[in-house]
């Protein structure tokens, strides 16, 4: 059953930054800047999943479960307001059982413009293990669930709890999914190589992420704030030479906490303020990018770095 | 093996929460709470007063701040106890010094062990909350109904018979609960809980036994949380309490009263080093109008005279 290990699925190929054909964003804005909100729903009492039991105590483990459900109590609410006043919308990474659970939460989303893309079902529920039928089942059940509560065409993705199987880019792509944000190799989009379509890997971050920074650094709430304005200073000034994207994924539960959403506020204010940012969604940098050839440029520049002809 | 077909099946997929322990509601579209007296925030000071026996089990799981050295662990054993000799007191001093009463989450054998702590906290005018029997003792669905309910009733007889109070509040060591636990909490008398980590302010909950209310605690500002899994110092601790009570107050002004709770440990912040970060912290909130600092069990019933 197990098929043996690989050294590397060779999803890209390797491109070297300098060299690369030029990215432009519309309206010669230079940096494009998205805020990908992870909306997200844990359950009281999962099933286990043989490579990851979801919680660290048995179920109910009353206080992840509720620490995760103040983002859906009030911490939303905070997370939101700050991104209305520094005028971002938000694309929001969904796990799409929340469209059930919390249409109310949806429709305020929806009703700002924001963009949906999919975070799997559930949090608590991963892809491994899983059969490729079974895997194409959580495609379907998410373009049908986000189609029906939002009437928009899912466009990205972000494997649940980050989980992937060998073959979960070839099946995205298959499905008509735009963009994965599962990959971190770069600043700006780059193809993806499946089996059939197109597919961008679009720059999302692990190192701006609130998860990661907050849990797994340790960094102190007023210091993510510096965190996010030194990441995008340092963007914003080699974005003069080709575009490039910068993320900042969010849980509510996380930066929505009251001791946090001050020192977040003010450094998505500071980033508005730039004169070439360009606020966008997942989805529209993905459509710009195929419109403006760029995917085609420089899918063709990485098969011919391969070739050796740089 | 592949996962079976039922993984893919959601039966708890459906409006609101995914079980009928509490509903959905949005803290920004609520009914404004009025606190007594025109109070903005209502200040609720929860020290923990914890006992971690030397042989406490490591399974189902720890509470944290359990003893993590090999057997007998003197260092965590004895640093723990430090907050029962010399901390609490501390704690307690400072809260009077400054004429605040409080909530004291006490583990039920230190009414056993250490009569003296219940009777400080008593005479200091505090409250006492039931902070289950000791820190090896964690609540969790692989217990017994009667063994879980000997665990409740054995912690809140001592802590009723030590303190002379009626002991209405439930705190679970490590916030830790079974399915079952709010039903045995309330058929033991418990009426308020602080296990919930989301909200703040105070919701109902349902068991088959009555209603119980859950009460807010913040998780993430915890001393202990800050300083042992976070690693922040105490001076980072102090700011981002006072940044945390920032966003409730100013949110106080729009959307009604807010409860800002300082879960406290009396073997962190009862250190002598980081006891006057305390002071500082306390003395920054009360600076504000509209600070109304109590027990959170009048806390409790405030909210409940409202509804």
């Amino acid at each position: 059953m197990a098929a043996p290990m690989q050294s590397d699925l060779r999803l890209y190929d390797y491109l070297p930054w300098p060299g690369r054909p030029k990215i432009t964003w519309p309206g010669g804005k230079k940096l494009a800047v998205w805020i990908a909100p992870n909306i997200e729903f844990y359950e009281y009492d999962p099933p286990d999943n043989p490579t990851r039991t979801p919680w660290g105590r048995p179920n109910p483990d009353v206080l992840q479960y509720s620490h995760r459900d103040y983002g859906n109590r009030a911490g939303w609410q905070r997370m939101m307001a700050a991104m209305d006043r520094a005028g971002f919308r938000g694309s929001v990474s969904l796990n799409v059982a929340l469209c059930d659970h919390h249409p109310e939460i949806i429709r305020a989303c929806a009703d700002r413009g924001w963009e949906f893309f999919s975070h799997g079902i559930y949090n608590t529920r991963y892809v491994y293990n899983m059969t490729i039928e079974q895997e194409r089942e959580i495609i379907r059940d998410a373009f049908d669930t986000v189609r029906k509560h939002t009437g928009q065409e899912l466009a990205g993705w972000l494997s649940p709890a980050l989980s992937n199987n060998l073959w979960t880019m070839d099946i995205l792509a298959e499905a008509g999914i735009q963009y994965t944000c599962d990959m971190f190799h770069d600043d700006q989009p780059m193809p993806v190589k499946v089996a059939s379509g197109r597919l961008i890997s679009m720059p999302y971050s692990l190192e701006m992420n609130d998860v990661i920074v907050y849990n797994s650094q340790k960094v102190t709430p007023r210091h993510y704030g510096e965190i996010i304005r030194r990441q995008f200073d340092q963007l914003y000034r080699e974005s003069d030479e080709s575009g490039m994207v910068m993320c900042i994924p969010l849980h509510p539960y996380l930066v929505g906490q009251p001791h946090r959403i001050d020192a977040f506020a003010e450094a998505i204010e500071y980033i508005a303020g730039h004169e070439g940012v360009w606020q966008a969604t997942g989805r529209e940098i993905a459509a710009h990018y195929h419109a403006s050839g760029a995917y085609d440029a420089m899918a063709a520049a990485a098969a011919a770095h391969a070739q050796g002809e740089r | 093996m592949p996962l079976p077909d039922s993984y893919l099946d959601y039966p708890a997929r459906r409006y609101g929460m995914d079980h009928d322990r509490y509903d959905w509601s949005d803290l920004f579209q609520r009914r404004p709470i009025r606190w007594p007296n025109g109070a903005r925030v209502a200040l609720s000071i929860v020290t923990h007063v914890q006992h971690f026996p030397l042989d406490m089990p490591a399974k189902p799981f720890k509470a944290p701040g359990a003893l993590s050295m090999p057997y007998p662990d003197f260092r965590y054993f004895t640093n723990r106890d430090y907050g029962n000799r010399l901390g609490v007191f501390r704690v307690l001093r400072l809260l009077s010094d400054m004429g605040l009463r409080g909530s004291f989450a006490i583990n039920g054998c230190i009414a056993a062990r250490y009569p003296a702590v219940v009777q400080a906290v008593v005479e200091g005018g505090h409250e006492v909350v039931a902070h289950g029997l000791d820190m090896g003792k964690v609540h969790h669905s692989g217990l017994t109904e009667p063994d879980e309910d000997a665990i409740i009733a054995e912690a809140l007889r001592l802590l009723r018979e030590g303190s002379g109070q009626a002991v209405t509040g439930w705190l679970s060591p490590g916030r830790a609960q079974g399915f079952n636990t709010p039903e045995l909490l309330v058929r033991n008398g418990v009426r308020w809980c602080l296990d919930w980590a989301n909200d703040d302010l105070p919701y109902e909950m349902r068991t088959d036994n009555g209603p119980l209310l859950a009460m807010p605690l913040a998780h993430e500002t915890d001393d202990r949380v800050v300083a042992n899994e976070y690693f922040h110092s105490e001076p980072e601790w102090e700011q981002q309490v006072k940044d945390r009570f920032d966003v409730l107050y100013r949110e106080s002004a729009e959307y009604g009263g807010r409860v800002m709770s300082v879960p406290l440990h009396s073997w962190v912040s009862g250190m002598p080093y980081r006891v006057e970060y305390l002071r500082e912290a306390l003395g920054y909130m009360l600076a504000h109008d509209g600070v109304w600092t109590a027990p959170a069990g009048e806390i409790a019933a405030a909210f409940a005279g409202q509804e």
